[in-house]
């Protein structure tokens, strides 16, 4: 049907996430075919309990992570608007981890290649999870690219201290 | 290896700084899978000849942390921590969810095992295969909050800076005590992440007793390798309808209970279970939601079900204090136990005992006994330094506890041995007999679930007879009735689910699929569940140094439980002595214990416990 986007973004909402890590257990589980949380493409920081933060790829709408690449290993899937790599190109070098405002891709522990979220090509199983399960901290949606997004590419300290005090309020200052 | 299993154990002696692997063959693991069961087999072997000398809180002493074959597998992940219990000086299986057990078993180890003490604080980090025994000393005398903040944040930077090539890695996970279990308090906790802690068996005073302050992990790797994937995906799904359809248990938690318990089952301890009923709806968990549950679905690793709920208090004199819903156990246990009807209170206290690493279940309990004592004015003003006891008064309990979690004067280091012990010791100092106002079965202090009413799921023998004393998680009424939980303990997983209903047999095939092994409920059930409790049993029995249980004498209810309720709809409900009696011989038979409450030679030697056996033939 002409004029439906198809390209997709998962929107986070951090207050939501309840720490179940099902996203990552999903997320491993169709990667993998295991369960394995540090190669998990979304993982959820904890560095304060209660204060959960899904992290994952943003598809930024200018790719720095794409750009800097020096081995042309990342490329963009025009369909979803997600970051794809290409294993056989990838040398772990991590100039994406540098260039990612959030140092949001990382490197997998055993296969060397840089993991960043690939929407599951356009179905992705971590939000199933969360959404099954009632929680929306995740959830799929269709409105098209925007640089709103690229703001949610912040380290997990930093997008603690944020969600720390609105959970916390002036406690948080003492618990980071 | 076996699915499940990452296939060896850490055994870390402090006194020696040695830092070993181990592994055990597939034939033991398959007898008792891990955690609880396990802990009790390697315990047995290791001590089991000299049980009876061996000082819960001495060097000689074992504290294990060990994780299940269904760990990270079934939702909800827990460790199971286990010892030589300083409270029943049996072996307690005590649980605690968290990431913990998942960051221990990526790092490649299915446990635990320390012995020895450490000659200064020390703590352990795991790193993968990188194991240290590190210093402890800026962290000793350190409250909860300060401990996890602090370990969380250097041990992050320095893996990050070790591991810079995989870009940054997720925080590691601990297990860690307070100034409870560093001041050996017996009924300290091991907590993990906030709020969530292994109270029954006093295993927090064990670490401290080996002057050790937390064991962090960080895990790469994956979780192992399993049996049958494909069944497992299935069977995940399958655990998710059922949970998914669970409501209430999702929604609210246990938070809404401690209305409903008190005022419907009158099964609610209300200041030192003098009743256990009470109508006040200032304590519904509507007062708890509205004002203070900031999160109301919080879970830990792979749990569909999120029962607990993070509470924060914003305003007033409790500003600041922050734990889960709490639980019912501990809205109980820190609110109409003594005397307290007030949901911020509540939270308060609960954030306070977690501070301080003392189990608000045995710790809540403890205080209340104070209380009572003060009540009756066998304990008085000037034995608390001042401190008056009276119900309802937050700020006094507040301190009580701070005073007892630090031992600081000569009856709050009485009072920091636990109901029991504190019992003899003021009936000796005060030439009054108090027992008859501890609330404790063998030195463990009971859940807050009464068995006077009849109508709450505890009755009559289920603590008595019991092998984890007062553990209100893992009761008796026959002899099959709880090994289910001796299953989850072992296996390690959250069994929070079970209470919504059956689970078809659910957790049977979730092991199939995981390790491959045709265990049956019913083989479970007959043969490798009463192994576990036949050596928690002996080991109980034999107890000592300083205890020793006289069954059937010792397998008995508190004497309160005795009392008529003295009100609500309820009143004059409770069991009688020979009622209970009867139920005892019954459990007796049905179990394979002698008239003494003794595990017989013929069951024993059935079971393939001949060790077992002749160890118990000194006190036949």
């Amino acid at each position: 049907m002409a004029g439906v986007e198809k390209k997709i973004w998962i929107s986070r909402d951090f207050l939501k996430c309840t720490g179940c890590r099902r996203c990552e257990i999903a997320c491993t589980l169709h990667h993998e075919n295991r369960i394995w949380p540090e190669a998990s493409r979304i993982r959820v920081f904890m560095l304060v309990p209660g204060v959960e933060i899904p992290h994952l790829c943003v598809q930024c709408t200018d790719y720095p992570c794409v750009e800097s690449c020096p081995f042309n290993a990342l490329s963009v899937d025009e369909r979803t608007s997600a970051v794809l790599v290409d294993r056989e190109k990838c040398t772990g070098c991590g100039s994406c981890i540098e260039a990612c405002p959030g140092r949001i891709p990382h490197i997998h522990p055993r296969d060397g290649y840089a993991l960043i979220c690939d929407l599951c090509g356009g179905e992705p199983k971590c939000v199933e999870a969360c959404v099954n399960a009632g929680y929306y901290a995740l959830r799929v949606v269709r409105e098209g690219p925007s640089v709103s997004h690229n703001l949610f590419a912040r380290r997990p300290e930093d997008l603690t201290r944020d969600v720390a005090e609105n959970l916390y309020g002036e406690k948080a200052e003492e618990l980071i | 290896m076996v699915g499940g299993y990452a296939g060896k154990f850490l055994d870390i002696d402090l006194s020696e700084e040695k830092i070993r692997k181990v592994s055990f063959p597939e034939d033991v693991l398959r007898q008792y899978i891990g955690g609880r069961g396990l802990g009790a087999r390697i315990l047995w072997d290791r001590l089991g000849s000299r049980w009876e000398e061996v000082d819960p809180l001495g060097p000689e002493n074992l504290f294990l942390a060990l994780t299940g074959p269904l760990t990270g597998y079934f939702h909800g992940a827990r460790i199971c921590i286990t010892g030589k219990s300083p409270q029943n000086n049996g072996i307690i299986g005590s649980t605690v969810s968290g990431e913990f057990p998942i960051e221990l078993k990526c790092a490649g180890w299915d446990g635990v095992i320390v012995s020895g003490k450490a000659e200064e604080p020390v703590y352990i980090l795991i790193d993968d295969d990188r194991v240290e025994i590190r210093d402890a000393k800026h962290l000793w005398g350190k409250d909860a909050k300060t401990t996890l903040k602090t370990l969380t944040k250097e041990v992050k930077e320095e893996l990050d800076s070790r591991h810079s090539r995989y870009g940054i890695l997720k925080e590691p996970s601990m297990i860690y005590i307070g100034p409870a279990g560093e001041n050996l308090v017996r009924a300290a906790a091991v907590e993990q992440k906030w709020s969530h802690a292994a109270g029954y068996g006093g295993y927090g005073a064990v670490m401290g007793s080996k002057n050790l302050k937390a064991i962090v992990a960080k895990g790469t790797g994956p979780l192992p390798q399993v049996a049958n994937i494909e069944e497992l995906k299935k069977l995940i799904s399958e655990y998710e309808k059922i949970a998914f359809s669970r409501d209430r248990i999702r929604r609210w938690g246990t938070g809404y209970t401690s209305y409903e318990v008190g005022s419907q089952r009158s099964s609610e301890p209300v200041r030192n279970w003098q009743e256990e009923w009470h109508d006040e709806k200032a304590i519904g968990g509507d007062r708890f939601d509205l004002r203070y549950w900031v999160k109301r679905y919080w879970g830990d690793y792979g749990c569909a079900v999120t029962c607990m709920k993070l509470a924060v208090v914003k305003a007033g004199p409790y500003k600041g204090a922050i734990t889960d819903n709490p639980d019912y156990e501990l809205q109980a246990y820190l609110g109409p136990n003594l005397g307290i009807f007030d949901a911020g209170s509540i939270i308060y206290l609960s954030s306070l005992m977690e501070d301080l690493g003392y189990s608000g279940i045995n710790g809540g309990n403890i205080l209340a006994f104070a209380a009572e004592l003060y009540q009756r004015g066998i304990l008085t003003k000037e034995d608390l330094d001042g401190l008056e006891l009276r119900w309802g008064d937050v700020e006094a309990f507040a301190e009580l506890a701070r005073r007892i979690a630090t031992r600081d004067g000569t009856y709050f280091d009485i009072l920091a041995e636990g109901t029991y012990r504190a019992a003899l010791k003021i009936s000796e100092l005060k030439g009054v007999d108090v027992l008859p106002y501890a609330v404790q079965v063998k030195g463990v202090e009971v859940g807050a679930h009464g068995i006077r009413s009849g109508k709450d799921y505890t009755r009559d023998i289920c603590y008595a007879c019991s092998v984890q004393g007062g553990d209100h998680t893992s009761t008796v009424r026959d002899a099959y009735s709880d090994m289910a939980m001796v299953f989850a303990d072992s296996a390690v997983y959250c069994a929070v689910i079970r209470w919504g209903g059956n689970l078809n047999g659910l957790d049977w095939r979730f092991l199939r699929a995981v390790t491959g092994w045709d265990i049956t409920e019913e083989e479970w059930n007959r043969e490798l569940g009463h192994r576990i409790i036949h050596i928690q049993r002996a080991a109980e029995l034999l107890g000592g140094p300083d205890v020793r249980w006289k069954p059937p004498r010792d397998d008995d209810n508190p004497p309160r439980f005795y009392e008529p309720l003295p009100s609500g709809p309820y009143k004059g409900s409770a069991p009688t002595r020979s009622e209970i009696a009867k139920r005892r011989r019954e459990y007796y038979d049905a179990i394979g214990w002698d008239e003494n409450g003794i595990p017989r030679s013929d069951v024993l030697k059935r079971l393939g416990l001949p060790d077992v056996d002749k160890a118990l033939e000194k006190i036949r």
